[in-house]
């Protein structure tokens, strides 16, 4: 068997804040080259603190207290800050949920988008904005030279999110992290920017941890799923595996509570009180209980 | 055919310095909602359904058109001839933390508009009141002493339908109040709605990004579209056999929660 991607195991952390509440219970997951695995759960599952601490972007609040996250074999958490720095936004790219605050308002989309190429990849400004215009065409921009001129705030939410895509792209990194990139976004655009990650990761054979709190995202888009409550691995396993068949009754518990447009009298079922006091009794646990599918 | 209650006819609202021609954000629109009906307002961010609703309530002025609420026709009304009417038409927030005031307790934020509006007929009427209300949403008695950044977004939202109900409203107007909340919390709160508005035999606006929630709680359904309507009609006829093709684009944008390679593969939505 190849060695995967990514691989964190036994991850453990506390909310310094709230008195040392866990945040993580020993969260294990792996990720292939070029997989796409959803981390799905509701508000406090602790999904973005798996991708915070994998990002090195965890709050001063929250603190690690076990586990590793092996990026191609070496523990992100433990390796020296240079070798972090280069691998991080090189090898490791973020697609944020809100391109508007991830990009600086006060300079145009060529400096965003050519600051890396430059920097890091040692191009100079022709060839950088060369590799901004066609990573722009990538993205479907149609006028990319006039966005290159641009400043954020002359471009709407679904432009702004394609140019955090192509930026995230640019450098070739081998896994891009989406946390909740089209939560914000009308469904029509939220569609576009789906097919556009996917069409990305694709074509470039990059891996993606998509964060989502949404199952029917994670049904479009994911390879494999892994979903979270109260920190801990409730279950995990393909896509198909884990919406068709779920094991546990907390998955499909949260199936039910989703309303949807072509079954009426579906959906809309709040998750039975058993099923939060099953969960409740799980965290307690000192072992792992999590569904896995294989 | 069951009694209207809310009637608007070509509205148009137009933001801005009008003499400078302003931005049109409704160019015309008509709607209808009789008594104990619930209507969905569906549209993608500057449709227009949010003005909608405003201008349903007179939050907002309309450059032209006419609204009428129950027999009495209420576009044109100043604040102090609307005062007598503003009980009878609630709203409910997307954010409660922005709509409640987060120095009041949960007490005064129910109970002084029963005071105000003659309902209550002292503080210990409306303590009882407020207590039978909060038993109807799901709230324990104990939230009363707190304020609201202290309540869960369910909890704040719970708190938020009781004000509104707690005051007898014929109207109520709910805009986007699940988009914030888990589907596990949603599914509750639009439950709650659901059987309040049945047996208080309430009218209601909801305006929502979401047709799945829209299908899940409205009896008719008006899709807008840069400030028009772009299809009406009841629920069970426009989710199964849509007249527009925007309806269906909205419709098939929508991730069903089930594995389907063709979906993503579906030509782009313009």
């Amino acid at each position: 068997m190849m060695t995967p991607l990514l691989s964190i195991s036994g991850l453990s952390a506390i909310s310094l804040r709230e008195r040392g509440a866990p945040i993580l219970r020993d969260v294990s997951l792996s990720l292939a080259r070029g997989e796409v695995r959803g981390l799905v759960g509701e508000s406090g599952a602790g999904k973005s603190t798996i991708a915070k601490a994998l990002l090195g972007i965890l709050p001063g609040t929250v603190k690690v207290t076990a586990g590793e996250i092996r990026f191609e074999g070496r523990d992100l958490l433990t390796m020296p800050q240079k070798d972090f720095r280069a691998i991080m936004g090189s090898d490791i790219a973020l697609i944020p949920q809100d391109p508007q605050t991830a990009l600086n308002p006060g300079r145009r989309i060529e400096a965003q988008l050519t600051d890396g190429l430059r920097l890091r990849r040692g191009m100079d400004a022709k060839n950088a904005r060369e590799r901004a215009l066609s990573l722009l065409a990538e993205v479907h921009i149609r006028d990319p030279e006039r966005v290159l001129k641009a400043y954020p705030h002359e471009l709407s939410g679904g432009m702004r999110q394609r140019i955090m895509i192509a930026s995230a792209f640019s450098l070739e990194p081998k896994l891009v992290v989406a946390d909740e990139p089209t939560t914000a976004l009308d469904v029509t655009v939220q569609k576009q920017i789906l097919r556009l990650i996917r069409g990305m990761q694709e074509a470039h054979g990059t891996a993606v941890i998509f964060v989502t709190h949404d199952l029917g995202v994670v049904a479009k888009i994911c390879d494999t799923v892994t979903l979270l409550y109260g920190g801990k691995v409730i279950e995990a396993g393909p896509t198909a595996a884990v919406l068709s068949h779920p094991r546990h009754a907390y998955t499909r518990a949260l199936i039910a509570a989703g309303p949807r447009y072509d079954r009426p009298d579906a959906g809309l079922e709040p998750v039975p009180q058993a099923v939060f006091d099953q969960l409740q009794a799980e965290l307690a646990m000192p072992f792992s209980s999590e569904m896995n599918h294989g | 055919m069951a009694e209207l209650l809310l009637e608007a006819r070509g509205i148009e609202v137009t933001y801005g310095n009008r003499r400078k021609g302003g931005v049109k954000v409704l160019h015309g629109v008509d709607l209808h909602l009789a008594r104990g009906e619930t209507i969905g307002i569906v549209g993608e961010s500057g449709s227009g359904k949010t003005t909608l609703g405003r201008a349903l309530l007179r939050l907002v002025d309309v450059s032209a058109g006419e609204i009428r609420f129950g027999r009495q026709v209420i576009t044109h009304l100043d604040d102090r001839a609307m005062r007598p009417l503003r009980r009878r038409m609630q709203m409910i927030f997307q954010d409660p933390m922005a709509s409640l005031n987060p120095r009041h307790s949960i007490r005064q934020i129910l109970g002084d508009p029963l005071l105000f509006h003659g309902l209550a007929r002292n503080a210990a009427d409306a303590e009882e009141r407020i207590r039978r209300m909060l038993d109807r949403v799901g709230l324990a008695a104990v939230v009363l002493g707190r304020n609201p950044h202290e309540l869960s977004g369910g909890q704040r939202q719970r708190v938020g339908i009781a004000r509104a109900a707690l005051l007898e409203p014929e109207f109520v107007l709910a805009d986007e109040i699940v988009s914030g909340l888990d589907v596990s919390t949603q599914a509750q709160v639009l439950n709650l709605l659901k059987g309040l508005s049945r047996d208080l035999g309430l009218s209601m606006a909801f305006i929502s990004h979401d047709l799945s929630v829209i299908r899940a709680v409205c009896d008719r359904v008006v899709v807008m579209r840069n400030g028009r309507v772009e299809e009406e009609g009841d629920c069970a006829s426009v989710f199964a056999a849509p007249q527009s093709a925007y309806t269906r684009l909205l419709l098939d944008a929508i991730p069903l929660p089930e594995v389907d390679d063709t979906w993503l593969k579906e030509p782009a939505p313009a």
